[in-house]
């Protein structure tokens, strides 16, 4: 982590609302998110974790409320502003989706050459540096296919970077992982959560919760239920729901 | 006042070198049908993938109109309604557009499948790289897509080929309107419409073939 926790605002959340037909997901979420911050949402599932995320990089839509990035507001329908918003937001998921067509290079120069207009010489040079970075160098024209979860997984977070996004989210990224693979891949977050990348992740890994987040956010029925820094949270849930969902995760 | 009548003599050569001229129009309109109905069936596919509502519904409704009709009646309705607006229509563009509009909704119907096969997670990968709509499609669905699309459709171009057999109706001289042709003058029906079904085979097992071979290549992403 950075000494100096830079103050100024990366994302901004007010009120924010969201319906599946008639099941409400969202139900008023509020959050300020710090530049540089780490954050880990923990909660059930369906108790919307994963919704917020999609709906800070507008693979979905909310219903009301408003969502800022970096001080600009979100608007949905203008291509023109998803396509900057897009580019200071990287997302990685669950289950990777990288594009099995193209190699592990082209994977990663493939947005910053179309969408940034970078050279294919430079995405070339960077897509190395990033791919050193997560220790697959070697991998550069190998198929995803051809490669481990884990490894896969560290191509898709050096994918993310490659567009120098300012806020980075995580979609329970170890969870499709076989266990042996799932440090690798924390490893890779952790290093980035130390050179004060803001991070938003939905995550089961407790204990890396607890050792790598500034602030752990526990979600109920699409609520902001309970937060706080991960030592109190853990030791001190307040809420029966968190003293439920904890109790439930170590028996 | 008499009348000589003339049987000519057709060789077995005569008949098929006959047919062979015939059969390059075949080959022609198929052409025509597969290139213009993959340019606009790619078109429809484009709308068709949009998430403009009124537009998707459009191109369901046109792909259903052309799969729920016969290539006949399609053919018909180029070549005599056309007319009927004053534009004369000779057989060849009768044909030409109605087999491009049917192919069209074909292709557009199987594309739209194999896109349709494509994971989710693909799209919001490439929506979370901040490309565009058609970058989306064009540089990670499409070419996805295309490798499961190659087998029905190269199996639908060897089912154009022979429904441009039904381009004889109206006066289109391809290589069935030959063979009905030579039949008149030569009463061979077996022999010539066994060329005929030869020509037709010798044109669609390439291309069969050619799909198996293909699909084998494009299965495996890696090299």
């Amino acid at each position: 982590m950075s000494t100096v926790v830079d103050s100024t605002t990366a994302i901004d959340i007010q009120g924010l609302y969201k319906s599946f037909g008639q099941v409400r997901v969202l139900n008023g979420i509020d959050l300020k998110i710090a530049a540089g911050e780490v954050i880990a949402i923990i909660g059930k599932s369906g108790s919307g974790k994963s919704t917020l995320l999609r709906c800070i990089n507008g693979l979905e839509s909310f219903d009301s409320g408003q969502l800022f990035v970096q001080g600009q507001p979100l608007q949905y329908h203008n291509a023109k502003a998803m396509r900057t918003l897009r580019q200071q937001v990287g997302m990685i998921f669950q289950s990777f989706n990288l594009f099995p067509h193209l190699t592990v290079g082209q994977n990663i120069m493939l947005a910053p050459t179309l969408v940034q207009g970078i050279s294919a010489q430079n995405a070339k040079t960077r897509a190395l540096e990033l791919l050193r970075r997560v220790g697959l160098a070697e991998k550069i024209d190998a198929f995803p296919e051809q490669l481990s979860g884990g490894q896969q997984q560290r191509v898709a977070i050096a994918r993310a970077l490659a567009m120098s996004p300012s806020v980075l989210l995580c979609d329970e990224i170890t969870s499709a992982l076989d266990p042996e693979l799932v440090g690798e891949v924390l490893a890779v977050v952790e290093s980035l959560a130390r050179d004060g990348m803001t991070l938003l992740m939905v995550t089961h890994e407790m204990g890396f919760a607890r050792k790598v987040s500034d602030r752990v956010i526990f979600m109920h029925q699409g609520r902001v239920h309970e937060q706080g820094a991960p030592e109190t949270l853990f030791q001190y849930p307040r809420t029966p729901e968190l003293v439920q969902f904890l109790s439930s995760l170590t028996s | 006042m008499y009348l000589v009548r003339r049987v000519v003599e057709f060789s077995i050569w005569d008949i098929l070198r006959n047919l062979l001229l015939a059969a390059r129009w075949t080959i022609v309109l198929s052409l025509i049908a597969f290139v213009g109905g993959g340019l606009v069936g790619l078109g429809l596919l484009v709308v068709r993938t949009t998430q403009m509502r009124v537009l998707q519904r459009a191109v369901s409704i046109y792909v259903s109109l052309f799969q729920g009709t016969p290539l006949l009646m399609q053919l018909f309705l180029a070549y005599f309604g056309l007319a009927l607006f004053g534009v004369e229509t000779s057989a060849w563009t009768a044909a030409a557009i109605a087999l491009t509009l049917y192919s069209s909704a074909f292709l557009c119907e199987i594309w739209h499948g194999c896109v349709q096969a494509i994971p989710k997670g693909q799209w919001e990968a490439a929506q979370s790289l901040a490309l565009n709509f058609l970058e989306q499609l064009r540089f990670i669905v499409l070419p996805q897509a295309a490798r499961i699309a190659v087998p029905p459709t190269v199996g639908f171009l060897v089912q154009v080929v022979k429904g441009t057999a039904l381009a004889s109706v109206i006066g289109f001289v391809e290589l069935t309107k030959a063979g009905t042709m030579i039949t008149n003058a030569t009463f061979k029906p077996f022999v010539v419409f066994t060329c005929v079904g030869l020509l037709y085979f010798l044109i669609c097992y390439p291309i069969s073939a050619y799909a198996r071979k293909l699909e084998g290549q494009l299965h495996v992403y890696s090299r």
